[in-house]
């Protein structure tokens, strides 16, 4: 088993807790009206954030699904940066700049996991030691495009880490309604490479799963597929009322496995965490947010800005519908001979 | 000059640009080893070996989603679907996914992807190898629509499009890819997308016609000739981007316009034309615009498609109506 260092633990805990709350904050300002739907991350940290402390930022890919990249700060703050841009609707949230090996999160489930393959393959192909991370959830692992990328991920043999965040709930649809498989993990053996069950509340066992898929991938090993097993400590996100679905007595036990209070925990006993650090790490992470909130707000904001990054150039209809929108007589299109 | 079919000179195009380029990589089913099931691809494989050209897992959403994730890594890729009509199990990474690249990452990524697939009626397939989607696929934004009607054009925009930093899906003409021959420039030879041609010069009434159609419209046009009659043939080349310019002028000189297209009517691609006839050449109009087209039924079997996709004396009778106007 790979264990992580100390202050690699001792970072682990900084993120995981940054991201619950930052992910809070969050919260906050969706129900004061000023960023859009969010998901919350609670429960959901070790199986993340000890995924991507197993990654090389220099020269591996992470391509997120839509509740990960608060907790991305291995790569980088300026994830942070987007993720406010993104939820304030400001369209360069999709803009992570290179060379962050990061894609923007992905709302249209599993269509990210084939464009995994696509990447994992063309690094190969291209003699770039790169290896890609792909999340997705129990919900995801439904869809035709995760079984026609392990598939194909399979053929290729391409380096690439399939990360199936398995928090019990597909919005209200509980597993046992998503699957009659014995696990996730179990539907790599038709793919023809290792599928592993972790405990995601466990960010070391998170870590040595996802440390041993890349070692793999990086050996010419190929793919794996790693179920880590969490429980959704919050709503799906803010439209979802659990309370409708989620049997009270389930919640509270997995609140007893929350992944913070087991590293903090264990961390506290080594002397690596106290009670000031803990405050310490959330006053940053709200500083942090809140920067990048204010950041976020700030950022210019082109009136036809809605019309960029379409098309490399404009068609001729698009360059008139940028015309008559910029004309300001609400007339889409400014082409025609109407007299 | 050299004489090819559209098969050929689409082969052509692939070795050249394959030579040219070696970001550019080919994905398929069936392209690899047998060279593609029309040997589109024919001599790629042996030429450019099994790190340029790729035999895929029979899944269409995959070889439109991998493509996404090679063009990220910095590649391009020229994906096949079989036959258009595969590509509905693709749709959602074509349109969801290819076609927004650019937009969702805000050009921080090229997705210069280009997706051949063959398609139109007229070959006795079995079911969904004939549809027409291409109305389908210019409703979304991001995405090219090529729309080659002749050899000559299928090399040069073929070599634009695989060229073109956006997506484009590059539709072939089934009945063309050995039906159409015709000279085709030798070298590089580059036709921009966006640009219509007038397939057959007219003053009377303009056909504006895409892919087969236009061969059609081009023996109509040579049919009415005989009677004294001048028509003129506009082949689009593409549909998006869409030759507004062309369009216009082609409908002020003529004054009376017939659009063919095989697809059904319903939300066809022809009804996009039709209003920007009117949006650009509303009074130079001489007479209601006639549109011809598919019925509103699935691509039918083999032995009524013939009464299905539009041939010569439809697209002549459809002439002869907007001329009777007076």
């Amino acid at each position: 088993m790979t264990r992580p260092s100390d202050e690699q633990r001792r970072q682990m805990l900084v993120d995981m807790v940054s991201a619950r709350t930052q992910s809070r904050r969050m919260w906050n300002l969706q129900r004061q009206g000023q960023i859009g739907t969010m998901a919350p991350i609670d429960g959901h940290e070790a199986a993340i954030v000890g995924a991507v402390h197993t990654l090389d930022p220099s020269c591996d890919w992470v391509l997120p699904q839509y509740r990960e990249p608060v907790a991305l700060y291995r790569y980088g703050p300026e994830i942070l940066e987007h993720v406010m841009l993104y939820n304030i609707g400001h369209p360069s949230g999709g803009h992570i700049p290179a060379p962050i090996r990061v894609l923007p999160h992905q709302i249209s489930l599993a269509t990210q996991i084939p464009h995994a393959v696509g990447l994992a393959w063309g690094l190969t192909l291209q003699d770039d030691p790169g290896v890609v991370l792909v999340f997705f959830g129990d919900g995801s692992s439904s869809e035709g495009d995760f079984y026609e990328a392990g598939n194909l991920a399979g053929v290729l043999g391409a380096p690439v880490i399939f990360l199936c965040v398995n928090n019990q709930w597909a919005i209200s649809t509980p597993t046992h309604l998503q699957t009659a498989a014995e696990s996730f993990a179990a539907k790599a053996a038709a793919f023809g490479f290792p599928g592993v069950q972790v405990d995601g509340n466990d960010v070391d066992a998170v870590f040595d799963a996802v440390h041993t898929a890349r070692e793999r991938a990086l050996a010419g090993q190929g793919p794996t597929l790693i179920e880590a097993t969490v429980y959704r400590l919050g709503p799906h996100t803010t439209a979802d009322d659990p309370t409708r679905y989620v049997p009270v007595e389930d919640l509270e036990a997995a609140r007893q496995r929350d992944p913070i209070a087991r590293l903090r925990t264990e961390l506290e006993a080594s002397g690596l965490w106290d009670d000031t650090v803990h405050a310490d790490v959330e006053a940053a992470a709200i500083a942090d947010i809140d920067a990048a909130f204010e950041k976020a707000k700030s950022t210019p904001l082109e009136p036809d800005a809605m019309l960029d990054h379409c098309y490399s150039q404009d068609t001729q209809r698009l360059a008139r519908q940028r015309a008559g929108m910029l004309s300001g007589l609400g007339d889409q299109d400014a082409g025609g001979r109407i007299s | 000059m050299t004489e090819l079919n559209m098969l050929e000179a689409i082969n052509e195009c692939l070795h050249a640009e394959m030579a040219r380029d070696d970001r550019v990589v080919v994905l398929g089913e069936d392209v690899a080893r047998t060279g593609g099931v029309f040997r589109a691809t024919d001599g790629l494989f042996e030429k450019f070996g099994e790190n340029r050209i790729f035999d895929m897992p029979l899944a269409e959403g995959a070889i439109a989603g991998a493509s996404v994730g090679l063009a990220i890594a910095g590649l391009v890729p020229v994906a096949e679907m079989q036959f258009l009509g595969f590509a509905y199990q693709a749709m959602h990474q074509i349109a969801g996914q290819v076609a927004r690249l650019r937009y969702r990452t805000q050009s921080r990524f090229d997705p210069a992807i280009t997706i051949r697939a063959p398609f139109g009626g007229g070959v006795r397939t079995p079911e969904l190898h004939s549809d027409s989607l291409e109305g389908q696929l210019a409703n979304v934004a991001g995405l090219k629509i090529v729309v080659p009607a002749t050899a000559a054009d299928a090399k040069g925009l073929l070599a634009s499009s695989i060229r073109d930093p956006d997506p484009v899906v590059f539709l072939e003409p089934l009945r063309g890819y050995r039906g159409i021959r015709g000279e085709v420039p030798d070298g590089e030879h580059l036709v921009p997308l966006g640009s219509a041609r007038t397939a057959r010069p007219g003053t009377d009434a303009v056909v504006i016609a895409w892919s087969h159609q236009v061969e059609l419209a081009c023996r109509a046009s040579d049919r009415l000739s005989e009677e004294g009659l001048s028509i003129r043939v506009l082949d689009l080349r593409s549909l998006v981007p869409l030759d507004l310019v062309a369009i216009a002028e082609a409908v002020d000189s003529c004054g009376r316009v017939v659009v063919t297209e095989e697809s059904p009517q319903t939300g066809g691609f022809g009804g996009e034309v039709v209003a920007t006839v009117v949006e650009e050449s509303f009074w130079s109009l001489e007479a209601p615009v006639v549109r011809v087209s598919g019925f509103d039924v699935p691509y039918p079997v083999g032995m009524v498609e013939d009464s299905y996709v539009p041939d010569e004396d439809r697209i002549a009778a459809a002439v002869r109506r907007v001329l009777e106007v007076a």
